[in-house]
């Protein structure tokens, strides 16, 4: 490994780690092989990738006996062809093949380099290619793979090998690849393919049907009759591995997330607020602390939110002060927060920019709640307002905003900002504007001093605020020398040890968890649907040994709203999709979206089997009715081809039963108060629940309806349907919401995959049960409490999952989350025709 | 006593030597912003030197993108800072704005160069030089390998500055030109000169970055550019009378002070910069001797003076008609590549070609070839 003299050795010395794995599954592979020196070179390959792959391509040695496999491989220069060597060698698993990966990574000629780009493809074809001779003999095919001058003739010579899979062809790739790579120039393709000798079958290899030479070079994949048979053969036959191999690959692409040399750090990707190059001159926390006593004490006179004396003091401080009064019904009553007929007062003051036109502004917002709670964040607020009034460098107003009963008041607040009614509150107009809302942070304090912050993130249905403003804070956290965490988690300083990872990892999923509830996590959470970047910042005060005054915390706040003073444009520069294993690393949406892939490509394979399936049936049948025995075929296929009529049953009655797990509960919760000593909404919660269980009852109910119920074809139709359906749905949500889609699709997908009618049908049972969204639910709930080390014992986990249903309804109802309806009315009825299919017979 | 008088003579000949009679600048900020502060800041500094050593503002066309001084951002309005000690207020009490905000724009810049300006422009907002003027260019703002962007919408490459250069050359709007530009990969825009009589500098060569300076807390901006600061501090202890040369001001920013590598071109100018006084181009003062002596100027002095002179440059000073050799400065091989294949490819691919061509035909079929 010291021999590396070059710039990509210099760069491996810096990510040793990689090159260590990868050589590490290469000695593994030489355990039982027969080789020499394989392990040997790896050492010297330039660069990371090289190495992964040389240590995938030796895995594939375990039982072959190659000689000298891996050894150039090292030297691959680029990482697909690497790549692809990996794979094709796997395909080696049981061959008497010898130097197969050899050349793939000795491209160096200018299309090897275009292939660079297109790597993918060229990998893809060698893959394809190799692991058609998995029983074959052939020797030196993949060979000129890497000498293939561009990536359709890698990619052509991956199917033509399959149709090879009992052949004995003797470098057949060879002709045929360099056949397609001279196409470009003018030979004709036959030219190249007329060189090579036909496949000979041989022994006990099926009667495969003599090639037609290749139209063009390259060739559609499915447009040829010949590689489509090859194609729906290795679809058919590898279905099961390559499934469990996706959903392997998902779950591991997921893990290896939290994975810190996966994560890139996070950096500040807008000009205009650079850097922290401020000089913060607050130092008016005993100011803060003062009003917060006032303020405690008018509000316990007023027994709730001092309207009065907040008006006052605001306009005494020199702002314009408004009040928004609203009330709002809620559906059904709010047992956790005692609350039912809702009525609130915002109030909210605008400091005007001095020299500029009120076009833009930031908000600062304090939710006002009950007790004695969140005081100090309104008295620093007071604070910070009356230093602010101060400085002339405003470019943009300020508003400054008590909401009071939390989300309803900033929801009321909101709509009545952007002068919309999107929600059935009731409030009266807004007066008072200040231009378009660039930022938002919201503050929670409720003691004087603090020993870290923490920042949450997660906005009304897994939205997420702009990258940027969550580097701002922590940037100013870094300056001021405060401790910031995320989901309560403080990022540790190794990151090279185990102990790091599953920190990373905790942080990771609890982030992932909270994402996909899609309940906001901090009033700055319904500010995201208006397209106004906003965070929750909270003051953290445990016993630790550190604590800040007000007057450093008042530092990072006057920094970070002076940064977004500056602000020129919306915050657009930096992610909007993304992952935060710890504050100062992120996963893009590019990084974490083929973990989600994966998991869908399983319905996809499933599907695509099953069609297959059902046409080969077709075509059968039709066959036999060629044959002319008609009378005794007549029935059969009648019987094998359901009509519409079977298929249609299953799928109204299923969505019918979501739309009234959607309508009943709330429209029917009088009725049920009337009829069962229940209070309404432990009556909602209980009849979502009735409703959902009774769904379990359908198949003996259609069964009634169903017609040619029975058949193979049925259910195989019914859960192809069911099969695209759930991968469109997942695919949708996951665009929306990445957590969401994710965990839905890591429980639901393989046994989505599994079920059918034959076989253990009381297992498949068991596993559809735990894989419904509801038990997928319970189990988050108990992640998520075993995650914050707040461990909850079986009944208590169920008393928050009967919460959890509440809520999940009443932040439908009241914000517009979509989860609850996404859940009731498609999710639902997807799991429901699986269900159907299980009980088919 | 022939010899005093040969010696005022020579005296006269130098007065009369340095071929200018007027001097102008064109000084630009293409950069808007407010955390491009740093931009306005350098342009007025070297607007506030030009000033200082005699160019009066009827001579100056000062182009600015954006009006620090007056943005909201700003905490000490009115000013703009050129250091964070605050002891330098380059905005001063007397800055006369030509083209401000988005007045500045390309085609603007190039018809202000070229004097092709609709007819009702002001005199204050045109480039009246001739053929005996020196003319200061300064830009600044950011900028790439081969372009200078103005605004956030549009951008001169290196090509359009120089054919614009070139016509003013053919137009006879200028004497010499000293241009100096401060931005990232600023080499890049003084490559494609090829008009004579122009010396450029920049603040850094291709493939590097110009860098800020003077990070103010107060401000909460970079207040300026490094290289500019320094040709600043350098242009600050310059006065009227000094006798500085262009070869000072190539040292001004080492490259341990500005990071980047400040660069100059001088192949393109007909006198040795060590001749070239820095008030050549940053003043307008007229040399003022006085003499005792009564100096008969010899009418033979013309014919003197068409000789050349020994101690200038040997060649003929350039007349508008000859240009330099354009063909040859255009059309430059283009850079080899870095990469080449190595010889064995070649050797592979012949190998490759002669192995598919005996697998296709055989070797019996060699007759047929030789």
């Amino acid at each position: 490994m010291g021999q590396g003299w070059e710039p990509w050795g210099a760069y491996r010395a810096v990510m040793g780690l990689w090159g260590a794995y990868g050589a590490g599954p290469g000695a593994v592979g030489c355990l039982w092989g027969q080789d020499r020196s394989r392990g040997v070179h790896i050492g010297q390959g330039w660069e990371l990738w090289g190495a992964y792959g040389a240590g995938l391509g030796t895995l594939g040695c375990l039982w072959g006996r190659a000689r000298s496999r891996g050894v150039p491989m090292g030297q691959g220069r680029e990482p697909w062809s690497a790549y692809g060597a990996g794979l094709g060698a796997v395909g080696c698993l049981w061959d008497r093949a010898r130097s197969r990966g050899v050349h793939v990574g000795q491209g160096w000629e200018p299309w090897g380099a275009y292939r660079a780009v297109m790597g993918l493809r060229g990998a893809y074809g060698t893959g394809l290619g190799t692991l058609g001779c998995l029983w074959g003999r052939a020797r030196s095919r993949g060979v000129h793979v890497g000498l293939g001058w561009e990536p359709w003739g890698a990619y052509g010579d991956g199917p033509g090998a399959v149709g090879r899979m009992w052949g004995q062809a003797g470098s057949c790739g060879v002709p045929w690849d360099t056949g397609a790579a001279w196409a470009g120039g003018g030979v004709g393709p036959q030219g190249g393919c007329g060189g090579a000798e036909p496949p000979l079958p041989v022994g006990n290899a099926p009667p495969a049907p003599q090639r037609p030479p290749p139209p063009l070079a390259a060739m559609g994949l499915l447009s040829d009759p010949y590689r489509r048979r090859a194609l729906s053969r290795l679809v058919l036959r590898l279905n099961t591995p390559l499934c469990l191999l996706s959903y392997a690959a998902g779950l591991g692409w997921f893990l290896a997330l939290a994975f810190p040399p996966v994560a890139p750090r996070t950096y500040m990707s807008e000009n205009a607020m650079g850097s922290t190059m401020v000089e913060e001159q607050f130092v008016y926390g005993e100011r803060a602390l003062s009003y917060a006593r006032e303020f405690a004490g008018h509000k316990k006179k007023a027994g709730g939110l001092p309207v009065a004396w907040l008006e006052k003091t605001m306009w005494n401080l020199g702002l314009e002060v408004y009040k928004q009064p609203f009330s709002r019904t809620l559906p059904f009553p709010d047992e956790t927060r005692e609350r039912y007929m809702v009525k609130g007062t915002n109030v909210y003051g605008i400091l005007r920019a001095p020299r500029a036109a009120s076009t833009e502004s930031l908000v600062l917002s304090v939710p006002c709640s009950e007790g004695q709670h969140n005081n100090q964040a309104v008295g620093l607020m007071l604070a910070l307002a009356s230093y602010f009034r101060g400085q002339i460098y405003w470019a943009k107003d300020i508003i400054f905003l008590v909401n009071e009963h939390d989300l309803l008041g900033m929801e009321a607040w909101l709509e009545a900002y952007h002068d919309v009614n999107i929600t059935e509150m009731q409030s009266s107009g807004m007066l008072g504007r200040a231009g378009a809302i660039q930022a938002a942070v919201s503050l929670e304090l409720s003691s004087d001093v603090v020993t870290s912050f923490d920042v949450a993130v997660e906005g009304l249905n897994g939205q997420l605020p702009n990258l940027d403003l969550v580097n701002l804070f922590h940037a100013f956290c870094q300056k001021n020398g405060l401790l910031c965490t995320i989901q309560g988690k403080l990022q540790r300083s190794d990151w090279d040890t185990l102990p790091a990872y599953a920190h990373s990892l905790q942080t990771l999923l609890l982030m992932v968890l909270k994402q996909g509830s899609g309940r906001p996590q901090g009033d700055h959470g319904l500010f995201l649907r208006y397209h106004i970047e906003a965070i929750t910042v909270r003051g953290i005060n445990s016993f630790r040994q550190y604590k800040y005054d007000m007057s450093t915390v008042g530092k990072t706040l006057e920094g970070m709203f002076r940064k977004l003073n500056n602000l020129l444009e919306r915050l657009h520069q930096s992610y909007f999709f993304y992952l935060l294993p710890s504050l100062s690393r992120f996963v893009s949406i590019g990084v974490y979206m083929p973990a989600f892939g994966f998991l869908i490509l399983i319905l996809v394979l499933k599907a695509l089997d099953l069609w297959m399936k059902l046409s080969k049936c077709d075509a059968s049948s039709a066959e036999r009715l060629w044959d002319g025995d008609q009378a005794a075929v007549h029935g059969t296929a009648e019987e094998s081809r359901p009509g519409l009529l079977t298929l249609v049953p299953p799928l109204l009655i299923c969505h019918a039963t979501g739309l009234t797990l959607y309508f009943l509960p709330v429209l029917g919760q009088h009725v049920a108060t009337q009829h069962f000593p229940v209070s309404e909404s432990e009556a909602v919660v209980l009849t979502v629940i009735a409703i959902y269980v009774a769904g379990l009852a359908l198949p003996h109910n259609t069964h009634r309806v169903l017609t040619g119920s029975g058949s193979d074809r049925g259910w195989m139709t019914l859960k192809l349907l069911a099969l695209l359906y759930l991968a469109m749905q997942l695919g949708c949500v996951a665009l929306v919401n990445f957590s969401l889609g994710f965990l839905l699709a890591a429980t639901m997908v393989p046994v989505a995959a599994a079920v059918q009618p034959t076989g253990p049908k009381y297992l498949y049972a068991v596993l559809l049960v735990l894989v419904t969204p509801a038990v997928t639910l319970l189990l988050g709930i108990f992640l998520y409490q075993e995650l914050i080390e707040y461990p909850v014992s079986v009944l208590e986990c169920w008393q928050l999952f009967l919460q959890a249903v509440a809520e999940g309804l009443l932040d439908h109802y009241l914000y517009g989350s979509i989860v609850f309806p996404f859940v009731a009315i498609f999710v639902y009825p997807c799991w429901l025709l699986l269900w159907n299919v299980l009980f088919w017979k | 006593m022939p010899d005093i008088f040969s010696l005022f003579q020579d005296q006269a000949e130098q007065f009369f030597k340095s071929g200018h009679t007027n001097n102008w600048a064109v000084l630009v900020c293409t950069s808007r912003f407010w955390f491009n502060y740093r931009h306005v800041a350098n342009t007025l500094s070297v607007y506030r030197s030009v000033k200082r050593l005699g160019i009066p503002d009827s001579h100056i066309v000062l182009m600015l993108a954006d009006d620090m001084a007056c943005n909201p951002r700003n905490p000490k309005p009115a000013t703009v800072f050129s250091h964070k000690n605050m002891e330098l207020n380059v905005y001063g009490d007397d800055v006369e704005v030509d083209y401000r905000s988005y007045e500045v724009t390309v085609e603007n810049f190039l018809r202000v160069l070229t004097g092709r300006i609709p007819p009702g422009t002001p005199r204050s907002k045109r480039l009246l030089s001739d053929d005996r003027s020196n003319i200061l260019i300064y830009m600044t703002g950011h900028g790439g390998n081969g372009f200078l962007k103005f605004q956030d919408s549009e951008e001169i490459t290196n090509v359009e500055l120089a054919d614009a250069f070139e016509q003013m050359w053919q137009k006879r709007r200028y004497n010499e030109l000293l241009f100096i530009i401060d931005t990232c990969q600023g080499a890049s825009m003084y490559e494609r000169f090829y008009s004579p009589n122009i010396m450029a500098l920049a603040s850094s060569q291709v493939g590097e970055d110009s860098l800020s300076h003077q990070p103010d807390l107060g401000i909460g901006v970079h207040l300026m550019d490094r290289y500019t600061f320094y040709v600043l501090e350098f242009l600050e202890e310059i006065h009227p009378a000094s006798q500085t040369n262009m070869n000072d001001l190539f040292q001004v920013c080492p490259k341990s002070l500005c990071v980047s590598t400040p660069g100059h071109r001088t192949d393109l100018f007909q006198r040795d910069p060590q001749n070239v006084l820095i008030t050549d181009f940053f003043g307008s003062v007229r040399k003022v001797e006085i003499t005792a002596e009564t100096i008969s100027l010899d009418p033979n002095l013309a014919a003197f003076e068409s000789k050349p002179p020994k101690d200038e440059l040997a060649a003929e000073p350039l007349k508008y008609a000859e240009q330099l050799p354009v063909a040859q400065i255009i059309h430059q091989k283009p850079k080899q590549k870095d990469w080449h294949p190595p010889g064995g490819f070649i050797l592979g691919l012949w190998a490759l070609i002669i192995m598919v061509f005996f697998k296709t035909y055989g070797i019996k079929h060699m007759k047929h070839i030789f």
